[in-house]
């Protein structure tokens, strides 16, 4: 049996936590947003002051992307988690920002298993992590249903990594596909400490929150605090489903979570999340998908709340969409929706689907379940549209262009 | 042996009839990924089972088992099933 425990694991060396704000730059790059649908993707580059869009797409057309990723460390490496109504899941990698695609020799699957015994089959690669800067060409893939890979060759293979994929235990934690998300039990937010490529962040939906210091060689589940759907025990590790990890760049012991069950702040080395979201507009809530963290600030944050009462519309509260943010660490929220529809909007944002570049003051970004593009060159304070009429939107991510 | 290829395999044979050799259904595959890589993974997975939306025909017959026999003189078809909008 693997070696994993049930107890929270412990650091024996932890560096000085950094402090809270860090000192402001003024970052002038070019961004490109990389939008992953359920129709292909796009590449949207914007100019230095991110005013002007020239879109570059589709890309893969018809394809099930779920994920696209530019590598940080080389600036210029792209992977994109890709499938089709009809065929199998893959990666493909493009080393000049998507002018060429070429697959992964050996994309992300699971160990054959033992004649006789069902094995399990990966649907898609959900989530796409790249590792610690001080591993360059290594990356992290969370699929549906939960499994953690691994390439060391940026991209071109990749294997099952760590023992939880067949660890007795946590195929417990993962529970069935039933148990999982409508398109899938998903593994995701995967998360290197930018202090210490052996120290991994890692969630399921469902299935929890877990940590490793030991390089994914064992996890264990962090989610005292954590509240589960009433009438269900939340010592059952499976009845977890936090939606979406956040690590605070500024102070990487500071971790945000947004959950089926609500908002959580944790703040290493506690063990216990504590829920932020009860500070949110009752009539609004604190359900929702995407966690969005400020680059240079801990106390930042920005989530995007959705429906979550009766039957789970998973809609903009009454049809009127707005994005969050709090800037005490959670003690209170302020409504971001100048610019946005006023009513009769019934999207949603997915959990992948927003993020933030590292301007100042920053930009965010986030696309809908209607496959509309929205940006704020503010921190929030005004939204605009940079593109209409594309597929539902999976993922967004932006990156600045050296 | 002829093996017809539908339209979201083109991407990797570029033709919609190419030639393979095999005895059964596995090895042709294998043959197939050795012409097209990654071709194999796309329709079979890593439990070598078929995928739900794609489908085995050997001369009209649709074929269940990646060990059915075959002869150089049969014809495969893979076919695109439904799989939604």
């Amino acid at each position: 049996m693997a070696r994993t425990t049930k107890k929270p694991a412990t650091r024996t060396q932890r560096p000085t936590a950094r402090a809270t704000r860090a000192p402001r730059r003024r970052p002038s790059r070019r961004v490109v947003v990389l939008v992953a649908t359920r129709k292909g993707a796009w590449l949207f580059h914007g100019d230095a002051a991110r005013r002007t869009w020239r879109v570059d797409g589709p890309h893969f057309l018809g394809h099930i992307i779920n994920h696209v990723v530019l590598d940080p460390r080389d600036g210029r490496t792209l992977l994109a988690a890709t499938k089709t109504g009809h065929l199998g899941p893959t990666i493909f990698r493009s080393t000049d920002l998507g002018r060429t695609w070429k697959e992964a020799a050996r994309p992300p699957a699971f160990t054959k298993a033992p004649d006789g015994e069902k094995g399990r089959v990966v649907d898609h690669t959900f989530w796409l992590t790249p590792c610690h800067a001080n591993e360059p060409n290594a990356w992290y893939a969370g699929t549906s249903p939960q499994g953690l890979f691994r390439s060391n060759d940026g991209g071109v293979t990749w294997d099952p990594f760590s023992v939880i994929n067949d660890d007795p235990q946590y195929q417990t934690w993962m529970g069935s596909v039933q148990d999982g998300t409508p398109d899938g039990p998903k593994l995701h937010s995967i998360i290197v400490d930018p202090r210490d490529p052996a120290h991994l962040y890692m969630a399921m939906s469902g299935g929890g929150v877990h940590e490793s210091v030991d390089r994914g060689r064992t996890f264990a589940p962090i989610v005292k605090g954590m509240e589960v759907v009433e009438g269900f025990d939340p010592a059952t590790i499976a009845f977890h489903d936090p939606h979406c990890v956040r690590l605070c760049p500024s102070n990487p012991d500071r971790l945000y979570q947004q959950n089926h069950c609500g908002i959580y702040r944790i703040d290493r080395p506690s063990n216990e999340w504590t829920r932020i979201g009860r500070n949110m507009p009752t009539q609004v809530g604190d359900i929702g998908f995407p966690m969005v963290v400020h680059p240079r600030d801990a106390d930042t944050v920005w989530v995007f709340p959705m429906d979550g009462t009766t039957v789970w519309p998973r809609t903009s509260p009454e049809g009127k969409p707005a994005a969050y943010v709090t800037r005490n660490g959670g003690k209170s929220w302020h409504r971001l929706d100048s610019g946005l529809p006023k009513s009769q909007a019934w999207w949603t944002v997915k959990r992948q689907a927003m993020t933030a570049d590292a301007h100042d003051p920053v930009g965010l970004y986030l696309g809908t379940t209607s496959g509309e593009l929205w940006m704020s060159r503010d921190e929030g304070d005004r939204w605009g549209c940079i593109a209409r009429n594309l597929p539902e939107i999976y993922a967004v991510e932006v990156a600045e262009l050296r | 042996m002829k093996v017809l290829i539908p339209g979201p395999l083109l991407s990797y044979t570029k033709k919609k009839e190419v030639e393979a050799d095999g005895a059964t259904i596995t090895e042709l595959l294998a043959d197939l990924d050795r012409q097209y890589p990654g071709f194999r993974f796309r329709v079979i997975d890593e439990q070598n089972r078929m995928r739900p939306h794609v489908r085995f025909f050997v001369n009209g017959e649709q074929l269940f088992e990646m060990t059915h026999p075959l002869r150089p003189t049969d014809e495969l078809q893979i076919v695109q099933a439904l799989s939604g909008g």
